[in-house]
């Protein structure tokens, strides 16, 4: 069990490396693939946490529709290699400086609070007490996301609708 | 300590949200900039999915708390995702470019 987290986790941050940083191409496909194999590694992490459901979910809603949604939006857009811009040194260096300090931050607070010597590991991760919260405790939030779903298709096509449609339907 | 506990989740998923946040920050396409945010938000989900399974019992709070949560940012995130990318498309066929440093004015 160890090994594994520790196979996830490292996949987990150098695909997540790999998205940001790109060494191979200027092509965004790649770190659009890289993205990919960044959520099946945390899907692994999130079985080993004893969520199975939504490592399956992950799977299916970021691996299979976000992923081909970004890449049907790259190969719409036609973007060619994106040409290689002269290197801000100075922008990279303060943002890379502020993110390492956050980081630092971020780590050793989760290293102070010992958050871990009070936790048990439990054993829930099935989906039918999942299922049971989402439509008995959690049925008012649950409805409210069916209407931001609802917001969000309507926006998109609102805002996918080209000027030439507009002068026909007028 | 023995074994693999919250601190080492809570370390990946604090590293992974750095790792998302430095591409938004260094990144000038506004795509990579976008699948950072998705890291930045994987790593969210992460952390709260480590806490729900390291809960200790409670009277009133179920384990499942933390991954009801996820399903919920999981939604928001698909639905985020829609309508970035659709006001990507639009913005491009404005002005032809996806680079940061070239959509500067607001005006369109």
């Amino acid at each position: 069990m160890e090994i594994l987290f520790y196979i996830f986790s490292t996949l987990t941050l150098l695909c997540g490396a790999l998205v940001v940083f790109n060494p191979f191409s200027r092509n965004p496909v790649t770190s659009a693939m890289f993205l990919v194999l960044t959520i099946i590694c945390m899907s692994g992490l999130f079985v080993l946490l004893k969520a199975f459901f939504l490592a399956a979910v992950q799977i299916l809603v970021y691996a299979g529709a976000v992923i081909v949604l970004f890449l049907f939006v790259i190969m719409l857009l036609n973007i060619k290699e994106e040409e290689r811009q002269r290197f801000r040194k100075f922008g990279t260096f303060l943002g890379a400086a502020a993110v390492a300090g956050l980081a630092w931050i971020l780590v050793t607070t989760v290293m102070n609070s010992r958050a871990g010597e009070r936790s048990v590991a439990n054993n829930a991760g099935e989906t039918k007490p999942l299922g049971e919260l989402l439509f008995t405790n959690y049925v008012l939030p649950f409805e409210i996301v069916s209407l931001l779903l609802l917001v969000a298709m309507v926006g998109c096509i609102l805002l996918s609708k080209t000027p030439e449609t507009e002068e026909e339907t007028e | 300590m023995t074994g693999v506990g919250l601190e080492h989740y809570l370390v990946v998923s604090a590293v992974l949200f750095c790792l998302g946040l430095l591409g938004v920050v260094i990144r000038r396409n506004l795509i990579v900039m976008y699948m950072s945010l998705e890291l930045m938000l994987n790593a969210a989900t992460l952390a709260l999915v480590a806490f729900s399974h390291f809960q200790p019992p409670t009277p009133n709070g179920s384990p499942f708390d933390g991954q009801i949560m996820v399903f919920f940012i999981i939604t928001v995130a698909a639905a985020e995702v829609a309508v970035g990318l659709a006001l990507i498309v639009a913005l491009y066929r404005k002005r032809q470019t996806i680079d940061v440093a070239d959509l500067t004015s607001m005006k369109l």
